[in-house]
């Protein structure tokens, strides 16, 4: 029986293991060029050239399959030209030290100045695609792909995130760098952004680049093209069973209660928090002691102004609701352009589960009270920063 | 006395393999065959064959009379052409179960039934949770293999009850894969195109061959706890990792034409309709108990058992090593022009 294949022990400039299937000497074609260009540089003129950034870091990496990828860490200083911005930096990571970089990139060659990063996304670019042809990806039991939320999902949210809602973000702080927490927030706009934005949030500027695992309706799961984005982004369905799993896995779950209460409302019920469910998200907190951190969207409801729900249609499309806009369905698909309203996601201080113990998640007055507690703090923290709000698009 | 061991579906791919894995055994003295079909190649020396089919009175008096002490029941199938038709194939499955039970029931020596099942009696809907445990309630398959193996379990449960010194364990095995495996699946990774269901990727789970053959051979001669355990290697693979890993390409089909595609497929396949939807929605199992109660840890992960049998079984339409070339050629071309372009523009 053939050993299981081996990954190239090499990293790539960004300090992730790479991907591509190793040959003999535990390297894959690209790292094994680069390290005999490295060595005949070096041994030619040791030393780096003055403002170029190192390309390739090749670093061996852990030897066992299924060992925990070292964390990321991009070298030198940020660069602006970067095309597709890539996760910044990640800590902690043994690629850091300098001893063990090898600089690959030939004395004599001449300096592309601003074609250098245009070329080193292309090598990534190419990477990645090497990478998704042959299959060499991993995915956790729930679906989700890091990978392709890395390379693909995140840089097509980013410039709405960045530009088109311009999110502000406040008390990051209060979410956890390691272990489990529920994320609990208020869920409006017709389309769920504002789940995708929150996890944007905490992947691209949490300090440990945590990734949300979302949880969802069973719709999303049902919907072709949506079931297999929802899992590779890390979304799960909304039952206990997932919840608890993750949770114990010492994730960051992420929980809209309103639902599609919530998600189809009418614009003029914008910011009045609907009915949590039936609270089932504290009593997995109760049972696993994950604390649990409110998070107050503002911005979202003014995405997708819904003026009325065409209940019949919907009815018959079994979709929860059918929403009119302004825009939709009057413009066609110009319709489905949200509107740029300025956005703040405002984490607020956890709410501490553990000191209550399991037996709390027993008893069904204590889930009415940490229930009605975390729906307030999001509603009041809603109401302050809608105050503080100079204009829907301001 | 050396153990003596009832095998059925003895002459498929995983009978075979256990059966002659048995053989070896030294404490094992005697491996009675059952299968209707010869095996492609004939038993070791150890092994009695009984070409019988469950129901037949012999199979009745051979396990009354030969001193049997396990019987490992493998002979549930998911293939209904070669089994003859779904009504065939339901008689076979749940009446021979039947039918081998109640044979079981007269065995004096009877001290241990393991029952190869599958993961498949968790169905697979969209509404599931991401990941089965045992004991979770799951909706029962209406239909096909998933719902004959529901029947046959509910039937070695029943059994248990009966006969409460006999130590009933029930495998619920994820897909198997290997060098040597032929079912529906990798029939279907064999096709020239593999059919998705287009706008779905589900997650799949692979168990190898190997160990196949060692958890059942752990349940039949190591200690013997009751109860009921997934199977399946760690990780899971998409389905569309899966087609690239097997180098295939993939022809997605819209869902209202999938069951008639599926039909037209069906012919080589032999693909029931349950299966069908387990490549739409797919289907994860949680194998901790087999790790903590049954010790069983598996060699083989789900993706490393799948790449060994696209590299052994499979040929690619796409190879590392072009891809790999595809990369650097790519590259050095991007970075010759990029010189030239940083050497014969003015700054």
């Amino acid at each position: 029986m053939t050993p299981p294949r081996k990954r190239c022990q090499a990293h790539t400039r960004k300090g992730d293991r790479c991907r591509n299937p190793a040959g003999p000497d535990g390297l894959c074609a690209l790292h094994r060029r680069q390290r005999e260009e490295a060595a005949t540089a070096a041994s030619a003129k040791p030393g780096t050239r003055r403002g170029t950034p190192e390309p390739h870091r090749v670093v061996p990496g852990p030897q066992t399959p299924g060992a925990p990828e070292p964390h990321r860490v991009v070298p030198g200083t940020p660069d602006p030209h970067r095309v597709i911005p890539g996760p910044p930096n990640r800590e902690g990571s043994p690629a850091a030290e300098p001893e063990a970089s090898v600089v690959h990139t030939p004395p004599d060659e001449p300096d592309l100045g601003p074609l250098e990063p245009v070329l080193q996304w292309a090598e990534e670019a190419l990477e990645f695609l090497g990478r998704r042809v042959l299959g060499e990806y991993e995915v956790d039991e729930f679906g989700h792909d890091p990978d392709l939320v890395e390379h693909v999902l995140a840089p097509l949210l980013r410039p709405l995130y960045r530009h088109w809602w311009r999110v502000e973000t406040r008390g990051l702080e209060h979410v956890p760098s390691s272990g489990s927490a529920l994320v609990v927030g208020n869920h409006a706009g017709t389309l769920p952004f504002d789940a995708l934005m929150v996890a944007l949030a905490l992947l691209d500027e949490h300090p440990a680049h945590r990734s949300l695992r979302m949880l969802a309706a069973d719709l999303a799961f049902d919907l072709p093209v949506v079931a297999p984005l929802a899992r590779k982004s890390g979304n799960t369905l909304a039952c206990a069973e997932d919840a608890t799993r993750l949770l114990e896995a010492g994730e960051l779950v992420g929980v809209w209660p309103e639902g599609y209460k919530g998600l189809g409302k009418p614009y003029r019920e914008r910011y009045h928090l609907q009915r949590f469910g039936r609270g089932g998200f504290v009593e997995i907190a109760l049972r696993t002691g994950a604390p649990i951190v409110p998070v107050a969207v503002v911005g979202s409801e003014e995405i997708y102004p819904m003026l009325a729900n065409l209940r019949r249609l919907a009815r018959l499309l079994g979709f929860p609701y059918f929403p009119v806009t302004p825009t939709f369905p009057a413009l066609g698909p110009l319709g489905a352009i949200p509107l740029p309203s300025k956005w703040l996601i405002e984490f607020c201080p956890p709410i501490e589960t553990a000191s209550l113990g399991p037996e709390a998640a027993m008893d069904p007055m204590a889930l009415f009270d940490l229930t009605d507690q975390v729906r307030d703090t999001i509603q009041q923290t809603v109401h302050r920063n809608l105050l503080a709000r100079r204009s829907i698009f301001g | 006395m050396g153990r003596r061991v009832l095998v059925t579906g003895a002459a498929r791919s995983t009978g075979r393999r256990l059966v002659a894995a048995l053989a070896e055994e030294p404490e094992v003295e005697l491996v009675v065959a059952v299968d209707e079909q010869e095996p492609a190649e004939p038993f070791p020396d150890k092994v009695e064959h009984l070409a019988v089919d469950l129901r037949s009175p012999a199979l009745v008096r051979t396990v009354q009379s030969a001193g049997i002490d396990t019987c490992a029941h493998l002979g549930v199938t998911a293939e209904p052409r070669a089994a003859g038709g779904r009504v065939s194939m339901k008689e076979h499955n749940v009446l021979g179960t039947m039918q081998l039970l109640a044979a079981a029931y007269h065995a004096p020596d009877l001290r241990r039934l393991v029952l190869k099942s599958t993961t498949a009696v968790y169905g697979a809907t969209a509404a599931d949770p991401a990941v089965w445990t045992e004991g979770l309630p799951h909706e029962t398959p209406r239909h096909g293999f998933g719902k004959d193996a529901i029947e046959v379990e509910d039937y070695a449960r029943s059994f248990e009850r009966r006969r409460p010194d006999v130590a009933v364990t029930v495998l619920r095995l994820a897909n198997q894969v290997g060098p040597n495996v032929d079912n529906p699946l990798t029939r279907y990774f064999e096709l020239p195109v593999c059919p998705t269901v287009l706008g779905f990727d589900p997650r799949l789970q692979f168990l190898h061959e190997e160990d196949t053959a060692e958890v059942l051979l752990r349940t039949i001669l190591g200690p013997a706890p009751d109860g009921t355990f997934n199977v399946a290697g760690d990780g899971v693979v998409l389905l569309s990792q899966a087609i690239r890993i097997a180098g295939k390409p993939p022809l997605p089909i819209p869902e209202p034409l999938v069951n008639r595609v599926a039909e037209l497929v069906g012919r080589t396949v032999d693909f029931s309709p349950e299966q069908v939807r387990f490549l739409q929605y797919g289907r994860v199992a949680d194998t901790s108990a087999a790790r903590g109660q049954l010790g069983f840890i598996p060699k083989w992960s789900s993706l490393q058992a799948f790449e060994d049998f696209a590299a052994t079984r499979l040929r690619k339409l796409v190879t590392e090593e072009q891809v790999a070339r595809l990369e650097r050629d790519a590259l050095g071309l991007l970075r010759r022009a990029a010189e030239w372009v940083a050497r014969e523009v003015p700054r």
